[in-house]
């Protein structure tokens, strides 16, 4: 088991996500960025949906009862092992009575840490998701806090001393350094005036302090409407741009509710929400319209290098094990 | 309770439109009014889709639109190039294929509300703005059965409408941070019950003590899409002493 020892800010117990309840109103949930959740656990040789840790700055102290391989993705919070600096994306043995903790944040925003064969939880229909709005999933619903204790699934019964694997996860070509987040249309992106549905395109956005979990608050040009109608709730997804009354947009993220009834200007691809999860409050965006077609492209072959990389990390796991 | 079944043969209109939302949902419209015929189809369909082996991850039924949730990696891998193209004409020919057998199971609840203003904060402004007693309000709001149009917002949120043109009352500008669970609320011509402690901007004109949401129940959320409800003004002690346990027996 792992005991938190000191509390962070906002660390919830994620998975995939919570699907085939979204017409009850229960919405999805599921780690921020999916890409690092699942490089995190093909670094450990886990399931890539299995349950993680995701973490905020600060993020929570933990200390291992248990011996364990592990693997933090995604943000660099300066992870520290017994005092010692490791890095992210390579897969680290631990002794009992280790304990993790972060310091710095030098990258990101949500970090995620994998556990060989993952926790011992409760899955709430059919997910180990946190939502913290209805209290279910995770640790009793709710994000961790001090004292708490995680049950893990395995043992490595003889890790003597902190082993770093020589090998590490190249993640660079999952956070493309592009001037712009890919979108395609939302239905009711004709429903701004042609000067907003310009600026849409041309302006810069900066994501506002006030985003969380739910979506990411975006301030620039002020969004006009000429077409007044008003939207019946309908369905929104991770990734939908809405236009609020206010004139100005919100992307809903993972803990979106599952309808709405904004106008829905546009939705970020899949491919890009990673990368626009890992940025920060005050961060400055652009966004460009590609077609449907490229989108789904784009992440099909995201998810297949996914894939790559972790029959790769297996093989490795495997080639180690045996070797000793 | 009553529960009502019957069959209803109908054909789901082809003036439908089909348009992505993002490049792994899709969604079908009828149009966009609160019409029970419009959600009619919508829940229809949803009904046939949910007979097939599943292929989505999501079925959402709205108003007068059903979206659909798709992992594209898994649809492309039925030997297609584009996952929208092939979810679409799933659809289609789901729709074409009607005349659909559409079984609606029509349940009418009785949900007992308590309109006392110490749980009711909006009541007496609602009334003082649409210039009639708070009696008024309670008698317009119990008259009418209403229709569970969908479920959104949070886990086990009923949309239901129309409430009497008399009560029809916008959002507030500035939604509470804290809304009780169980409070009634109107917003616009819709009414609805907050099954959990939530922020929220509906005007709140009573609160029941029935538990929507129950995280422990394999099936949580207590209304489905296609109820009708009626509300059954109750007082404050029998607010007070209602018994969870009753309301589970006539459901069961």
């Amino acid at each position: 088991m792992i005991e938190v020892v000191r509390k962070g800010i906002s660390d919830t117990i994620q998975d995939a996500g919570r699907f085939g309840y979204q017409h009850q109103g229960i919405n999805p949930n599921g780690a921020m960025d999916l890409v690092a959740m699942r490089v995190a656990n093909a670094l450990v040789g886990n399931n890539l949906e299995e349950a993680v840790i995701e973490l905020c700055h600060p993020a929570s102290t933990f200390k291992f009862e248990t011996a364990s391989l592990i693997a933090i993705s995604g943000a660099d919070f300066s992870p520290r092992l017994n005092g010692k600096k490791i890095s992210i994306n390579q897969p680290v043995c631990i002794p009992v009575g280790s304990e993790l903790k972060f310091s710095k944040p030098l990258w990101g925003t949500f970090a995620y840490l994998a556990i060989h064969k993952g926790f011992e939880l409760n899955t709430w229909l059919g997910s180990k998701s946190t939502n913290v709005k209805a209290g279910v999933g995770g640790l009793d619903g709710r994000t961790l806090k001090k004292s708490d204790v995680l049950p893990l699934r395995f043992s490595m019964a003889d890790a003597q001393e902190v082993t770093v694997f020589p090998w590490r996860a190249n993640v660079s070509e999952f956070y493309p350094s592009l001037e712009y987040i890919r979108c395609i249309k939302g239905n009711e992106f004709d429903w701004m005036n042609r000067r907003s549905q310009i600026d849409f395109q041309k302006k810069s956005f900066t994501i506002s302090p006030q985003s969380d979990r739910m979506g990411y608050r975006l301030h620039g040009p002020s969004m006009k409407r000429s077409h007044k109608e008003e939207l019946l709730s309908t369905a929104v997804t991770f990734g939908t741009i809405q236009l609020l009354p206010n004139g100005e947009l919100i992307v809903l993220m993972a803990d979106h509710q599952t309808t709405g009834g904004y106008p829905r200007v546009a939705h970020v691809i899949s491919d890009d929400r990673s990368r626009l999860v890992q940025h920060k409050p005050n961060d400055k965006i652009n966004f460009k319209f590609i077609s449907l077609a490229e989108a789904e492209e784009l992440f099909c072959s995201q998810q297949q290098r996914i894939h790559q990389l972790a029959s790769g990390c297996r093989h490795k796991l495997l080639e180690h094990f045996n070797m000793k | 309770m009553e529960i009502a079944i019957f069959w209803n043969r109908m054909r789901i209109p082809d003036n439908h439109h089909i348009y992505p939302v993002g490049d792994h949902a899709l969604t079908v419209t009828f149009g966009n009014d609160m019409d029970p015929q419009l959600n009619q189809y919508v829940l229809a369909l949803a009904n046939e889709l949910a007979k097939e082996p599943k292929w989505y991850l999501d079925v959402i039924p709205s108003y007068s639109t059903l979206s659909i949730v798709y992992d594209p990696v898994v649809i492309r891998k039925l030997k297609t190039t584009s996952a929208f193209e092939w979810v679409r004409a799933k659809v289609t020919e789901t729709i074409k294929s009607s005349l659909i057998k559409l079984e609606v199971k029509s349940r009418t609840i009785t949900i007992p509300v308590c309109y006392d203003p110490s749980v009711a904060p909006d009541i007496k402004r609602l009334a003082a703005e649409k210039k009639i007693s708070v009696e008024k309000v309670i008698e317009l709001h119990t008259r009418q059965t209403y229709c569970v149009y969908l479920l959104g917002f949070l886990p086990g949120f009923a949309y239901m409408g129309k409430v009497d043109d008399r009560i029809v009352m916008p959002r507030l500008d500035k939604p509470r941070a804290r809304v009780p669970v169980g409070s009634v609320g109107i917003a616009g011509n819709q009414t609805g019950i907050y099954p959990l402690e939530s922020p929220g901007g509906w005007n709140l004109i009573g609160k029941t003590p029935v538990k929507l949401f129950d995280a422990s129940l394999p099936d949580p959320v207590f209304f489905r899409p296609g109820d009708k409800v009626k509300f059954k003004s109750i007082s404050m002690e029998e607010f007070e002493t209602f018994d969870q346990n009753t309301m589970q027996m006539v459901l069961s």
